[in-house]
């Protein structure tokens, strides 16, 4: 059965004052207008959250928002794969209209991180990892160091092309009102900020943030009745790589992107060549590398160069995040994977803005962990 | 003291050690103790914005374990993350395991003291 998305909302991305309900249900509750969708027409409502419980006190997200929407009895869940749950979350509810389970389904993610301070936040992230890796003080920035650092020595790459990935998506972030900073930034300034994990810097990295989005998915049938406007989903994969980041064969090749951007191809019938516009995780620089090598853009060790000679930006070959990507727009855990899909479902139905490009095929690949777990969703613009 | 690391019945090496070999799924049940060898530093960085309960910078190192002398073994090396007793390390360095009875404070970070080990190896470069 074909899915299709209807509508899309997000919260402004940044320090909000708002906790999770509110942000949860502000997406949740614009999302229902924009896809003009009765609260009691929702069958499935999934919540993707990463640590509401450890973030905030606030645990069983999911039976909060369906209360506060109205969309009860609707089955509801939350949906937890750090980083990724948002992608889990788009997983989650294109199975629920696939399989017939659903006729009509609303994905909201979500984050409250700003109040923690950064060490605390940054603990609660590391908290993912294995015991022998916590007990060492590993934390998800020190992995983007180590790899980065491998990346740049074995693939002879220059540093500059880290801070190229930095700029070009603060650039586009500008256009994007919802992003936590809409603001340029120099070479120079990318280059000269504070060490976190050398050799990545300040500007390397994604901010910590506040903010909600949501998506709502129907079937093709459905959505033809309800609107002229819906992108179709129809190519999602979702796979796993190891939660021993060293013990992986090839520390630059992120084995979840690969698969599940492979399954995603295969059920979408199409392939890398024919992608118009794709939003990637880039949680740290060198991630945007890593994925644009591991959905099969680019040959290994050679997405750097793409960054160097501009293919990547909003007037290259294949704009990468328009949307000014986590490191401009913000990276609330939950929400992140979610606002991936709402940016690519707003290029595929023109409602992109001043961030508009020409697309009828997008991708977004939500990385959960260091690439632990990984998420990748294919949409089209309907005929 | 030991850096242990698991061997499945196909010689598949890792550590830490699983269960289940993350190989091939065979019961992980040979163990290879790396404490007494030294290892090459694959890769390196220094953490500045460390958790709280975590020294400052934090220098971490990923390490390779030639391992072609174990005769039960059919992987040629196995890979370890751990800190560096120094911040002055470069990749290639040769390293030896160092015992520390705690790596960080178990009561400042997220994670329930009594759920797991905080001692271990550090990297030492010789």
């Amino acid at each position: 059965m074909g899915v299709a998305v209807i509508g899309a909302s997000m919260t402004k991305f940044g320090q909000r004052d708002a906790w999770i309900r509110e942000l949860l249900s502000q997406a949740g509750e614009e999302c229902l207008v924009d896809a003009g969708v009765a609260p009691d027409d929702v069958e499935h409502l999934y919540v993707s959250n990463m640590a509401s419980g450890e973030f905030e006190g606030q645990t069983g997200v999911m039976n909060a928002l369906a209360h506060d929407l109205g969309v009860l009895p609707a089955y509801s869940e939350r949906v937890d794969q750090t980083s990724s749950s948002g992608g889990a979350g788009i997983y989650e509810a294109w199975q629920s209209v696939a399989s017939g389970a659903s006729d009509m389904t609303l994905l909201v993610g979500g984050e409250k991180m700003t109040h923690k301070t950064t060490g605390q936040a940054t603990d609660i992230i590391a908290s993912i990892t294995h015991p022998d890796e916590y007990k060492h003080g590993v934390t998800l920035p020190s992995f983007a160091g180590m790899t980065a650092r491998h990346y740049l020595e074995r693939f002879d790459a220059p540093r500059e092309s880290l801070a190229r990935v930095a700029v070009k998506n603060h650039k586009n972030g500008v256009d994007n009102p919802k992003a936590q900073f809409q603001k340029e930034i120099t070479m120079e300034k990318a280059l000269e900020s504070p060490i976190i994990a050398d050799p990545l810097r300040l500007y390397d990295f994604c901010p910590i943030t506040d903010g909600s989005a949501a998506l709502m998915f129907t079937t093709e049938e459905r959505a033809k009745e309800i609107t002229d406007e819906y992108a179709l989903v129809s190519g999602v994969g979702g796979a796993t790589d190891t939660h021993v980041v060293h013990e992986r064969d090839d520390p630059t090749i992120m084995g979840g992107v690969v698969e599940s951007s492979e399954q995603a191809y295969e059920m979408a019938g199409l392939g890398p060549d024919d992608l118009d516009v794709a939003e990637l995780h880039d949680m740290f620089t060198i991630l945007e590398f890593l994925q644009l090598e591991g959905i099969g853009v680019a040959e290994q060790g050679t997405a750097w160069e793409m960054a160097m000679d501009g293919a990547t930006a909003k007037d290259g070959d294949l704009p990468i995040n328009t949307s000014g990507g986590l490191k401009s727009k913000g990276h609330p855990l939950g929400a992140s994977g979610v606002a991936q899909g709402v940016e690519i479902y707003e290029q595929l139905v023109g409602e992109a803005g001043p961030r508009q490009v020409e697309a009828d095929t997008a991708l977004a690949c939500n990385v959960g962990g260091f690439g632990n777990c990984v998420i990748t969703t294919i949409m089209e613009a309907a005929e | 003291m030991t850096l242990v690391a698991g061997i499945c019945p196909n010689g598949h090496v890792s550590y830490p050690t699983h269960p289940r070999c993350p190989e091939c799924g065979e019961p992980q049940e040979g163990t290879l103790d790396l404490a007494d060898r030294t290892g090459e530093v694959v890769t390196w960085t220094h953490s500045t914005a460390t958790p709280p309960g975590v020294r400052e910078p934090n220098t971490l190192a990923i390490v390779e374990f030639d391992i072609t002398d174990v005769a039960d073994a059919s992987d040629e090396f196995v890979r370890a993350l751990g800190q560096v007793t120094t911040d002055e390390v470069e990749t290639g360095d040769t390293v030896e395991p160092v015992y520390t009875e705690e790596l960080r404070d178990p009561e400042a970070g997220i994670k329930v003291p009594e759920s797991q080990d905080w001692d271990g190896y550090r990297w030492k470069p010789v």
